[in-house]
């Protein structure tokens, strides 16, 4: 029926999907940029346009010096980070879900202020504590490091919590009327479901503190992290086998995420 | 365990059973995380307050004086004053533009996608993926002068031959929304998300049109998400400088690069009221918003 | 694993002055009972009398404010749930849903430290009749297979207690009846105790061997369906399991051995043995299926008959036909009538006599709210 009433109503019954994708796109358009210029050979060291199509970054990734060795402290960072915030989270989590005790709205909002809070203020506070605690010249990996796991402790805390709150508590109730005790129970039942949350929490976390700046550099002292490594380099030329990194991250855990996607699939059978 | 003929014999009022511990197991694991966050996040907020009562005049070699120097705050909303209205006002653009980009995304998510659902929340996050950084830097060369949209923008006589995008606020803003969209969309699927669409026929079936449905029916079940996103999108721009920094211009600089700067110089006093003022700005802002709309449970 | 049990002796269930508190709130009040081991007991009553927190203090998930709960002779108010011999068919079925149907059913073994579970699984699963569903995960599974699953996995523990959360709530009509048959077959077959919560009068009366009708938390009455069904000590039970009619009316001789009691200007007598009370105001009841309507004056011997009555209403239900008539007084009385065929039904505003014998008439306390237990529309 290709009456201009049909056209309309396609159009009506589509505008926003269209307009969805539109947005989409918009999204998509700079990972999609930092892969092209990851092959990118620069006619200079200031100049941001795409010259000529080159392989040596991706032969040769860890020429700029520090990029590796920031990627390294980046990475060790975060995943120190990781197991320690999801794992006071997740204790958390199960503290808030599962047990009635006074106070556990205030906990509530209090973990959530962190998460409420620009970083710059977080920051900045942490570098007061420092600097009047009188570490003002220990600055490194691990005022970092302590900086990381208060920041993700929140997104953990919520995280879990959200898929601790679908898990029925007859579940539990059933694994005790068949003879588990509590510590059976935990990690015959409770942990096996909630697991896929602890998981979420663990890479969102890790994310969270790999990709992490303006935290990062007010208390990192000497030490560098790959964000400031770029954020130094911004100001001098960005060498373009950040974008290598860059586009290996986002496979990376693009891989991990479908991967993920296909073995929940193939569980529910 | 076997109490035989004992409890047969008992007295007419059994033993009572013992309490529950759970209160203190409760405790316990909540323990070492609060711990952490108190130390680390409460404390350090004090900290904060405290170091910009500092006398302006020490530094980070010699050490600060506590003198509950009040007039830090004066000096710097003085001079800042400015700023921080620029701050607001571009977090507050952005954090609009996210709500007209991301509102029709999450809705099309929620109730258009089909069994694509699930690929474009991926693809809502992927940008996640890689760094914060590198994504903004990508701009750099989208907005570019010799770039595709300038070029483009140019055929269309709506930028001038000798216009440019970079260096721009208008670069700065895209920044800040391109950044946090996600943060916008996110809450806001997962309250659309929850509608039943039942309530959407059964506006229909009332004689509503779609879009009255939607004004209605949809758009306030919604305000939950509307209300989370808004907040997790206004509050990290306003403090942001790295958009500022890397899209824009001395002109466009935001709070966050000022008090950035001036922690840098050592500048610990100033620096400190600065950031005490923005949180203070902000919680205003935020409770106002938040009276306004209602108190929603975000967490 | 320690449990409980004891190899020999009678295994009753005994509840001895239970009560459960919740802050201010007292759920059950200060209840006892009896199951005797290996009967279908069936705790029946409406939501929140507290049926599922006695039912929850057996199994031990919830704790006893006060009283002891004993098995046999041995007392098990204050051990853990996993401590004792008591298993859990629970309302929503509570399956593993990261386990399969044998992993599920096979929980409960595994966990006390059984090797090889194959061989009772496979019975279990023979017992349900599930065999080829083994390897499904509970989301494949129908309502009614999940109810068996979980049915297995209790079972297949041999504890001396079943527990049953309202188990067949969520299954459609028909399924629901052919899960009562099963339920009470696999149970005579097995000779558990079973205790049965359910707030479904029809499906107490057919499964269970004794029940125990509960009302804000104290048993009201407990014996078999049928005394109960016919002799209801209390407005609550007369009401709540079937329909009843209460009319009020006054003891006027308590001397021989039947009660005469004045009702509205009339004579009606019966049993004494059907009488909660012998003296003063009473409610005297009779169920609508023991009341004839005719339209004759004859008052036969042994009948007791109110005169006079206008058919108000007249409902066609298949098996019997439900009259509304609309007596003197004000009162609205019901009869079932069932549909025999062999005369023609009445009409509204037909002028009746309401005929009931004698023997079917019980007495209740006036001091009793006559609208206890009886079901409204809007859930009052």
């Amino acid at each position: 029926m290709t009456s201009v009433r049909g056209v309309r109503r396609w159009v009506g019954n589509h505008l926003v999907l269209g307009a969805a994708l539109l947005v989409l796109l918009y999204m998509i358009t700079p990972v999609l940029v930092v892969i092209l210029m990851s092959f990118n050979d620069p006619a200079g060291r200031l100049g941001y346009d795409f010259d000529g199509f080159t392989l040596d970054n991706w032969a040769n990734p860890c020429g700029p010096y520090q990029l590796c060795s920031s990627l390294v402290t980046s990475v060790e960072i975060g995943v120190l980070a990781t197991v320690l915030a999801t794992a006071l989270g997740t204790l958390m989590a199960f503290a808030m879900i599962r047990h009635r005790f006074t106070g556990r709205s205030a906990a509530n909002v209090f973990v959530f202020l962190p998460m409420a809070s620009p970083e710059i203020v977080l920051g900045s506070s942490l570098l007061a504590l420092f600097v009047n605690a009188g570490f003002a010249g220990q600055l490194g990996f691990w005022t970092i490091f302590v900086a990381h796991v208060m920041f993700c402790l929140s997104f953990v805390v919520v995280t879990v919590k959200a898929r601790l709150h679908g898990l029925d508590p007859a579940l539990e109730q059933a694994a005790m009327d068949l003879y588990a005790n509590p510590w059976q129970t935990f990690w015959r039942v409770s942990f096996p479901l909630v697991f896929p949350g602890i998981l979420a929490a663990a890479l969102l976390s890790f994310s969270l503190s790999f990709d992490d700046f303006i935290i990062t550099n007010l208390n990192a002292g000497q030490t560098v992290t790959f964000p400031m490594f770029v954020w130094g380099a911004a100001q001098r030329g960005v060498p373009m086998q950040v974008n290598v990194v860059g586009t290996v991250m986002f496979l990376v855990a693009l891989g991990l995420v479908l991967a993920s996607g296909t073995f929940r699939r193939r569980q529910r059978g | 365990m076997t109490v035989a003929g004992a409890s047969l014999l008992a007295t007419p009022h059994p033993p009572a059973p013992e309490r529950p511990r759970r209160p203190r197991t409760g405790y316990l694991l909540l323990l070492p995380g609060v711990l952490w966050l108190v130390l680390f996040f409460l404390v350090p907020t004090v900290a904060l307050v405290a170091s910009s009562l500092y006398d302006p005049t020490g530094s980070l070699f010699e050490g600060y004086q506590m003198t509950w120097h009040v007039q830090n705050y004066a000096d710097a909303i003085a001079e800042y004053a400015p700023i921080f209205g620029r701050s607001l006002l571009y977090a507050a653009i952005a954090t609009g533009a996210c709500v007209l980009l991301g509102y029709p995304l999450a809705y099309a998510i929620a109730f258009k996608a089909g069994r694509w659902r699930n690929l474009m929340l991926i693809a809502v996050v992927a940008p996640f993926f890689t760094s914060f950084l590198v994504r903004t830097l990508s701009w750099k060369l989208l907005l570019g002068d010799n770039g595709f949209v300038a070029d483009t923008l140019r055929t269309l006589h709506l930028l001038s031959p000798d216009g440019y995008l970079l260096a721009t606020p208008l670069a700065v803003i895209t920044g800040l929304t391109y950044n946090f969209l996600p943060f916008m969309v996110l809450p806001l699927y997962a309250s659309l998300s929850k509608v039943d669409p039942q309530l959407i026929e059964a506006g229909s079936d009332l004689y509503a049109s779609p879009i009255t449905t939607f004004r209605r029916v949809t758009f306030p079940l919604s305000l939950p998400g509307l209300v989370a996103g808004t907040l997790l999108t206004f509050i990290p721009a306003s403090g942001d400088f790295i958009n500022s920094e890397l899209l824009g211009n001395p002109r466009t600089r935001m709070i966050g690069n000022e008090i950035q700067d001036l922690f840098a110089a050592g500048a610990l006093p100033v620096a400190a009221s600065l950031s005490v003022t923005l949180m203070a700005l902000i919680v205003l802002m935020v409770l106002v918003y938040v009276r306004r709309v209602g108190t929603e449970d975000l967490v | 694993m320690t449990d409980s049990r004891s190899s020999a002796g009678s295994q009753d269930l005994v509840l001895d002055r239970v009560t459960k508190r919740f802050g201010s709130f007292v759920a059950v009040s200060d209840l006892s009972l009896t199951v005797p081991q290996g009967s279908f007991f069936a705790l029946l009553g409406p939501s929140g009398c507290g049926k599922t927190t006695t039912l929850r203090m057996v199994a031990g998930l919830e704790q006893p404010t006060d009283g002891s709960i004993r098995l046999g002779a041995d007392e098990i108010s204050r051990l853990k749930p996993y401590r004792r011999p008591v298993n859990t068919v629970f309302q929503n079925y509570a399956l593993f849903p990261h386990l399969s149907t044998f992993e599920n059913i096979a929980f409960g073994l595994r966990r006390r430290g059984a090797k090889d579970v194959r061989k009772a699984v496979g019975e279990m699963l023979e017992l349900v009749e599930l065999q080829s569903h083994e390897t499904k995960r509970p989301t494949q599974l129908s309502g009614g297979q999940q109810q068996r699953v979980a049915l297995a996995r209790a079972l297949i523990n041999r504890p001396q207690v079943l527990l049953l959360d309202e188990p067949l709530g969520a299954l459609d009509l028909k399924l629901r009846r052919s899960m009562q048959i099963e339920l009470k077959r696999i149970q005579t077959e097995v000779g558990i105790t079973f205790v049965h919560v359910t707030h479904d009068q029809e499906e107490a009366m057919t499964m269970a061997d004794t029940i125990g009708v509960m009302h804000n938390g104290v048993i009201e009455q407990m014996g078999q369906p049928g005394s109960l069904y016919e002799s209801p000590r209390t407005t609550f039970v007369s009401n709540f399991l079937g329909q009843s009619n209460l009319v009020a009316g006054h003891i006027v001789d308590a001397a021989g051995p039947d009660l005469v009691v004045e009702v509205q200007g009339t004579k009606v007598t019966g049993l004494r043995s059907r009488a909660a009370v012998t003296a003063g105001d009473v409610w005297v009841g009779v169920r609508p299926e023991k009341v004839t309507l005719t339209r004759s004056d004859a008052s036969p011997e042994g009948w007791n008959v109110f005169r006079a009555g206008v058919v108000s209403d007249v409902s066609f239900c298949g098996v019997s036909t439900q009259y509304l008539v609309r007596m003197p007084w004000g009162q609205e009385l019901i009869a079932f009538k069932q549909n025999t065929g062999a005369e023609a039904g009445l009409r509204a505003g037909d002028v009746v006599d309401l005929r009931w014998q004698r023997e079917h008439t019980f007495f209740l306390d006036a001091s009793e709210d006559a609208e206890a237990g009886v079901e409204h529309e809007d859930g009052a």
